[in-house]
């Protein structure tokens, strides 16, 4: 007979489950309110989506530090606290770009905004754990829950984005899978910090390193997919077409930092463990990832498409701090992050108010250069803030993205790696010229078509969102001291 | 007023944002009066820094970001006070000289926003607000040869910009390396130039943060091989554009090298000295001869001015008192006089829409002021005695006669290809008859022509006859600096070098 678990309720800790369940039961109430009244308007599901994140940013604010839950699947320690913060404010961001002027598709469905919720779960489900399979669950419940939201956008493009990365994501979660199998097989565990431990014994062992070796592949493949690295970048620009424009900024940060806490976790283990090969792997990655995809940027025709492939080779660029695996390279990930956010989910919420629902000025492209192009005479202001947008992601300074470009690149020369910081300014210096280009459209050139048609999809809420991202780009240079100490104790506090 | 650095820094910033909202109309006056008390200012510092303190002075210093060792820190000494008043008052002449029409106040704004930047970059003490401010002067320039400059003005000024991006971004790269080098010494981050002073890094080092540097100066200042973004910067800018480039925006590599190079390392620096005079005697003897060949009027000028800049980087190189006090001079007159051309240029320009040579001709009895005061600033140019010119070109050779005389008697040529091509712009333009039958009808300088000028006329004369109260801080400062180089250098070799001209000062 079995013998009954005892269980004690407060051993489970429940309240590190509490900004997760905040998020689905707030999807609940969306679909239930949908249920008692069809006719409610989008504008509703926008402010209560906001709401509800707010709670969940304060649950997540009320953590305390270095704790286990729920049978210690549940770990938050400081990155995880940190990063459930940034994927909330960038949701918070990112929701009101619903309200446009213009009707879309998908903002008619509540669905959208419940999906929505439980993508955002789904995201910190990944980020607050250290057990392979809830991180796999975790991962699996956001991208299912993006896939849908990309396919939302009801466009042919949109439906072929949308299956292209749920093939490309399908394949990363059987790499991942695949490779928590081959550690499960090596440790007989799939908690990390057990894994760390049991590898530590039996690093030495003859034949067991080509199974590290080989978990480390299958693992880095599923990650290099999820984080858009070369080679597994191909899908990437195409998706971030064929999603609507905030949501293409959306993805470029929020999936990119949940699976970044999710490599510093499984790589920084191994790093540590002294298997150089993954440092090594990840350096070549990044510098390849950083380098082809500015080239690629440079000849595109599309500023989103560009900005896609600016935003692969952002990743690459921080992916370098990653291989460092110091305190310092971890918190420029997130400081990276954290202020490339608002930088480019602005960048992209420019393109979203010029979205026009028919292509006005090329038959392939929703946002060729020349729709920019003398936006100075057409919408000033507009024209200005995109030009501190494209500025900022050039690195120029004092705008945000300069500090974290140079956190990243002192973190390199650090911990001697003074070549990849070398390579890291070449990168920029190509970068700046695909930015320019787009100044260069908007200040200098005539406009091409009808003066009243670029500001097609401006609205009031919108105006604030940009008004928002243009204040957190200029005035960085004052808030980047509180934001460093307080990512670097948090960092430094969970040991990474 | 001890906090004179920041309003001086900030003033034109807050007066370009207002500028947003002055009428278009006004605009043009509104940016000549912000840049009048802008100029006073500079002005006002001048009379309150105390001439025999040869140190920083008006120090600033607010930690910005004490995590990463960044601070809000600016201070002047005798080098950069001269070439920030100079800065100023270029930025003023220019402005009220300026015939642009077209979207005036955009250009009052991006010129203000410009002003901003380039004080910047000469009291920052901090090489991160240094380089913030470095790199920022890149946007306006940008748009002002992008907006109104000539048919390949796109392609021009993102030449210049992305060059420019380049070469700091390795000098970035640089600063972080000894950053991180002064943190392993102390265990303190800190990016402020004095604490950086006291770094002696070892020979090879020294080495590779030389070239670093060396690279972003460089291809600001231009040297030779990286100068091709300059004849198409100077070529399409508008003339504002042009004035402002060679006046301001090229010191600030020559600054560099003075500020941030030849005090962290001087034996890199000792060693640098051959090539980078070989390089600068290229630079002065080839560019002088391109300039001969030119058929157009605004690049001769482009290229007098960057064979001027060689005479600027040998007399740094001297490693002496007088070269390098001497080549801080030549920096102040170069801006002047090349200033001054391009105006005067630009004059024409405004007049006949055309710059070639070949169009001229026989302009001194059509335009005689104008003939006159082109004379002038061509003579100054020239290093003629009694211009401003002069004092700084035989500073700078007398310095560098210590280090190598051959060299010296090269670079001594340039003074004569200088007089050659310089003197044939004044023979086809201004002598003989007037060959073309539109030139007849030109109008002489009207009075906002003659009264920008004017002023830069009487300082050329001023300070060619007595630079004195110019030289001398300028002087202070240097010799406390290869004081302070010659403690601070490593190498037998180098304290030698910096060391005899020590002696041979004595015995004057």
């Amino acid at each position: 007979m079995l013998t009954p678990i005892n269980v004690s309720l407060e051993s489970l800790n429940l309240i590190t489950l509490a900004p997760m369940l905040i998020a689905i039961a707030g999807g609940l109430v969306i679909l239930v309110l949908d249920l008692i009244n069809k006719k409610l308007d989008k504008s509703l599901y926008v402010m209560l989506t906001v709401l509800i994140l707010f709670i969940d940013l304060g649950s997540v604010l009320g953590l305390t530090v270095n704790e286990r839950g729920f049978f210690d699947v549940m770990l938050i320690d400081g990155i995880s606290i940190i990063s459930q913060l940034m994927l909330i404010v960038a949701s918070m961001i990112f929701i009101p770009l619903a309200l446009t002027s213009k009707r879309f598709h998908e903002y008619s469905y509540p669905e959208f905004f419940a999906l929505f919720l439980f993508m955002v779960a789904g995201f910190q489900f990944m980020v607050a754990s250290d057990n392979l399979i809830l991180i796999f669950v975790g991962i699996e419940t956001a991208s299912l829950a993006l896939y849908t939201l990309i396919a939302l956008h009801n466009r042919v493009n949109s439906y072929e984005a949308a299956v292209k990365y749920f093939t490309m994501g399908a394949l990363a979660a059987a790499f991942f899978a695949m490779g928590s199998a081959v550690v499960y097989a090596l440790t007989g565990s799939i908690e990390l910090y057990k894994v760390a431990e049991v590898l530590a014994v039996r690093m030495n062992e003859t034949g067991l390193m080509i199974a590290i070796f080989g978990s480390s592949v299958l693992l880095l493949v599923a990650f290099a997919f999820k984080l858009s690295l070369f080679p597994f970048h191909t899908w990437a620009p195409d998706v971030y077409e064929g999603a609507s424009a905030p949501l293409a900024g959306y993805m470029s940060v929020v999936p990119k930092v949940a699976a970044f806490v999710v490599s510093i976790r499984i790589f920084g283990m191994y790093i540590d463990l002294g298997v150089e090969w993954v440092r090594i792997v990840i350096l070549a990655m990044s510098v390849l990832t950083m380098t082809l995809a500015n080239i690629m940027a440079l000849v595109q025709n599309d500023v989103k498409r560009m900005l896609a492939y600016s935003s692969i080779s952002h990743a690459g660029f921080i992916m370098a701090a990653l291989a460092l695996n110091t305190t310092d390279g971890n918190t420029a990930i997130f400081l990276y992050y954290a202020l490339f956010m608002f930088t480019n989910l602005g960048a992209f919420a420019m393109l979203w108010i010029s979205r026009h629902k028919k292509r006005r000025f090329n038959a392939r492209y929703d946002h060729p250069y020349e729709k920019f192009a003398g936006l100075i005479n057409i919408m000033p202001m507009g024209a200005v803030v995109m030009a501190l947008f494209m500025l900022s992601l050039a690195g120029v300074p004092p705008f945000s993205v300069f500090w974290g470009k140079i956190y990243v690149m002192q973190a390199a020369v650090n911990s001697g790696y003074v070549w990849l910081a070398i390579i890291m300014g070449l990168n920029s210096a190509i970068a700046a010229y695909y930015y320019l280009k787009l100044i260069v459209y908007m200040f200098l050139k005539d406009p091409v078509k009808d003066v009243d048609t670029v500001y097609y999809n401006i609205s009031k809420p919108l105006m604030a969102i940009i008004g928002l991202a243009t204040i957190a780009t200029v005035t960085a240079i004052f808030y980047i001291q509180p934001l460093i100490s307080y990512l670097h104790d948090m960092i430094s506090m969970s040991g990474y | 007023m001890d906090n004179i650095l920041s309003v001086l820094v900030f003033f034109p910033a807050v007066a370009g944002l207002l500028g947003f909202v002055i009428d278009k109309e006004s605009a043009r006056a509104y940016g000549i009066t912000v840049a009048t008390i802008e100029f006073l200012l500079s002005l006002w510092l001048w009379f309150s820094f105390d001439m025999s303190d040869a140190g920083m002075q008006f120090v600033e210093s607010i930690p910005l970001i004490p995590n990463i060792g960044i601070s809000y820190y600016m201070g002047v000494d005798g080098i950069s006070l001269f070439i920030l008043i100079m800065t100023t008052l270029m930025t003023l002449i220019g402005m009220a000289s300026m015939s642009v029409t077209k979207n005036i106040k955009n250009m009052i704004v991006t010129l203000l926003f410009l002003e901003m930047t380039m004080v910047g970059v000469f009291v920052a003490l901090d090489a991160i607000i240094f380089y913030l401010f470095w790199e920022l002067s890149l946007v306006p320039m940008l748009y002002i040869i992008g907006a109104w400059g000539g048919p390949l003005r796109v392609y021009a000024s993102i030449k210049f910009f992305l060059y420019t991006f380049t070469g700091s971004l390795i000098m970035l790269v640089g600063m972080l390396f000894i950053a991180y080098t002064y943190y392993s010494v102390t265990g303190i981050w800190s990016f402020a130039l004095t604490d950086w002073y006291m770094l002696v890094f070892p020979k090879s080092m020294q080495l590779w943060l030389f070239a670093a540097f060396f690279i972003g100066f460089a291809i600001k200042v231009p040297m030779f091989p990286f100068h091709t973004w300059i004849p198409y910067a100077h070529g399409q800018a508008p003339t504002i554009g042009s004035v402002i480039l060679a006046a301001v925006l090229l010191k600030m590599g020559t600054y560099g090298f003075v500020r941030f190079s030849l005090p962290m390392f001087p034996d890199a620096s000792v060693m640098a000295i051959a090539p980078i005079a070989v390089i600068s005697i290229i630079m002065v003897i080839y560019t002088a001869m391109i300039a001969y060949a030119q058929k157009d009027m605004k690049q001769v000028i482009a290229y007098s001015s960057v064979s001027h800049m060689g005479i600027i980087m040998l007399g740094i190189f001297a490693m002496n008192a007088e070269g390098i006090s001497g080549s801080v001079f030549q920096m102040l007159s170069h801006g002047i006089v090349s200033g001054a051309l391009f105006m005067l240029v630009g004059v024409i320009y405004d007049r006949r829409h055309t710059k070639l040579l070949s169009e001229f001709g026989g302009l001194a009895s059509v335009m005689p002021k104008y003939a006159v005061i082109f004379g002038i600033m061509l003579m100054a140019a020239v290093g003629l005695p009694l211009t401003m010119g002069f004092p700084g070109e035989f500073l700078v050779l007398l310095g560098f006669y210590k280090v190598s005389p051959i060299m010296t008697i090269l670079a001594g040529t340039s003074i004569i290809l200088g007089a050659v091509y310089m003197l044939r712009v004044m023979k086809k333009a201004f002598f003989g008859p007037v060959t073309n039958k539109e030139n007849l009808k030109l109008k002489d300088l009207n009075s906002r022509e003659t009264w920008s000028l004017i002023p830069l006329v009487a300082i050329v004369i001023w300070l060619g006859i007595y630079p004195k109260p110019v030289l001398e801080p300028i002087d202070n400062s240097v010799k406390a600096m290869l004081h302070f180089m010659d403690e601070k250098a490593i190498t037998q070799e180098a304290k030698d070098i910096i060391k005899l001209s020590k002696s041979t000062k004595e015995a004057k």
